[in-house]
């Protein structure tokens, strides 16, 4: 499985690579980690001529914790999102999610860029941002632009990036309260047969905020504002608790394929569902 | 988009080729640098025997280009060991059963020394997790569990004594 012959290109800007996306249009496309994108090059599924490298910008690298907000370097890869120890202690949730990503080796090669970027609705970072109402920062050749991670995603391999915009970084407040990203996958490496990313923070008892999330059970990750709203103001009681995972699994949409058929990925999203709240509550 | 000029370092020596950038490290290393210790398994990203270090990272260099090795330092099991001065982890694969057919071992024992590398001292679990990309149809996985901490405690033993 060989890909088709491009041109390589690796500038050490953002400008420089906005100018190669500007030049080329749609016969161009950046690589990250490459780990989503050269297997389906090698399968010849995709055509590209010119393949620009982001590997060279340092400028998109790196994670860094600013009072109450956490920016993390497109160019960050898995690998170092889930063995930096500040980032553990600040968002503790990063890490979790992180290391139920792939394997070992895809995660030392691919990006929280890549990951968001790419669109994949099998994706874990999608749902995890939507979790944590982050915002994706891009640049174009208009200039730069902020676009909120529950905004971005419009169908699968569609999102509103434009074609000659790239995402140089991801931030978001913070967060507090007990957390958890939970995951069903047939073995490790696997994609997502459900899983969600839960919030909750509890004072005096009373559920003050939350936020619940899904990956890989629509054609986009699903923020579940419906269960949010059940979850938020009650006293986190099994009933209310029963009602949120009820409201999430009615804003999942999943199409049957290798995992199953809809009506068991609607009963293990139920199941991951529960268990992120649970889990979450535990920490708060 | 002809050949280009690739310069790395493989195994402590410094090698210069001219190579498609759409090349597949993996081929690199078998059929220009004649070094078929790395092995093709499902070339699809999956099963980690083509499971080579990149600049302190393990990879799957079926799943990366030529031209993004560029500069790269590159340790493949030929580096680590030879038949006559086997590496620890070479040494326990055999001496704890570690192998059968092989197919996966150069694979294998690459990212375990990663993960040695990374983790001097680690627990089963941590094994088992660290090797999670790598695939092994034979053996059932114990004996290389076996074997990677049984190194472990040999790197270890000859770390203090040195
Ligand atoms: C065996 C295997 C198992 C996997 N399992 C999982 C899993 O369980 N969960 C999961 O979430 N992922 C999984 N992945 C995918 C992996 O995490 C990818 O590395 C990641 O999704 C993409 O990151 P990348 O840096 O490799 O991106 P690339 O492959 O380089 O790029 C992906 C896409 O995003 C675009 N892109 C990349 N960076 C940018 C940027 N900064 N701005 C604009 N566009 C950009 C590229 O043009 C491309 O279209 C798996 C991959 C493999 C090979
Ligand atoms: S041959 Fe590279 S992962 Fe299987
Ligand atoms: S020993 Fe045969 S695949 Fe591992």
């Amino acid at each position: 499985m060989i890909a088709s012959a491009f041109e390589y290109h690796k500038p050490d800007t953002v400008d420089g690579v906005i100018s190669l996306l500007s030049k080329w249009g749609d016969d161009a496309r950046v690589v990250a980690g490459g780990h989503s994108l050269i297997p389906v090059m090698k399968q010849r599924m995709t055509d590209i001529s010119h393949l620009i490298d982001l590997g060279g910008i340092s400028e998109l690298k790196g994670v860094s914790i600013d009072g109450d907000t956490i920016t993390i370097g497109a160019m960050t890869t898995q690998h170092e999102l889930a063995t930096d120890e500040a980032l553990a202690e600040a968002a503790p949730l990063i890490r979790e999610a992180s290391l139920q990503i792939a394997d070992p080796q895809v995660r030392y090669m691919g990006t929280i860029g890549g990951n968001v970027a790419n669109g994949d609705p099998a994706n874990d970072m999608p749902g995890l941002m939507q979790t944590l109402d982050a915002t994706y920062h891009l640049t174009g050749p208009a200039g730069k632009r902020e676009v909120k991670a529950r905004d971005f995603y419009e169908a699968a391999y569609f999102t509103a990036r434009e074609d000659e915009e790239i995402l140089t970084a991801i931030s978001f407040a913070k967060p507090s309260g007990g957390f958890a990203y939970e995951k069903q996958k047939r073995k490790i490496g696997d994609y997502a047969t459900a899983a969600a990313g839960v919030m909750i923070t509890i004072v005096g008892g009373t559920c003050t905020a939350a936020s619940v999330a899904l990956t890989n059970l629509s054609d986009t990750p699903v923020y579940c504002g419906a269960a949010v709203d059940a979850l938020v103001g009650s006293s986190l009681d099994d009933t209310t608790i029963k009602v949120a995972v009820a409201a999430a699994v009615d804003a999942s949409d999943p199409v049957a394929d290798t995992r199953g058929p809809v009506d068991f990925k609607k009963y293990v999203a139920g199941v991951i569902v529960k268990k992120a709240i649970t889990s979450a509550l535990a920490r708060a | 988009m002809g050949k280009t000029h690739l310069k790395m370092t493989v195994n402590g020596k410094d090698v210069e080729l001219m190579a498609e950038p759409r090349q597949l490290l993996i081929h690199v290393l078998r059929e220009e640098l004649n070094l078929t210790g790395a092995h093709v398994g499902c070339e699809s990203s999956h099963c980690g025997a083509c499971t080579v270090d990149m600049n302190g990272m393990s990879v799957k260099s079926c799943t990366v280009f030529a031209a993004q090795a560029q500069h790269a330092e590159i340790t493949t099991i030929e580096g680590l060991g030879s038949p006559d001065g086997l590496h620890a982890l070479q040494e326990m694969f055999k001496e704890h059963h570690g192998l059968q057919c092989g197919y996966c071992t150069p694979g294998m024992i690459t990212r375990a020394h990663r993960l040695l590398q990374e983790n001097s001292n680690p627990s089963e679990e941590e094994v088992r997790f660290g090797i999670s990309g790598n695939l092994c149809r034979c053996t059932g996985y114990q004996n290389i569990v076996k074997a990677i901490l049984a190194a472990a405690a040999k790197m270890n033993e000859m770390k203090e004594s040195a």
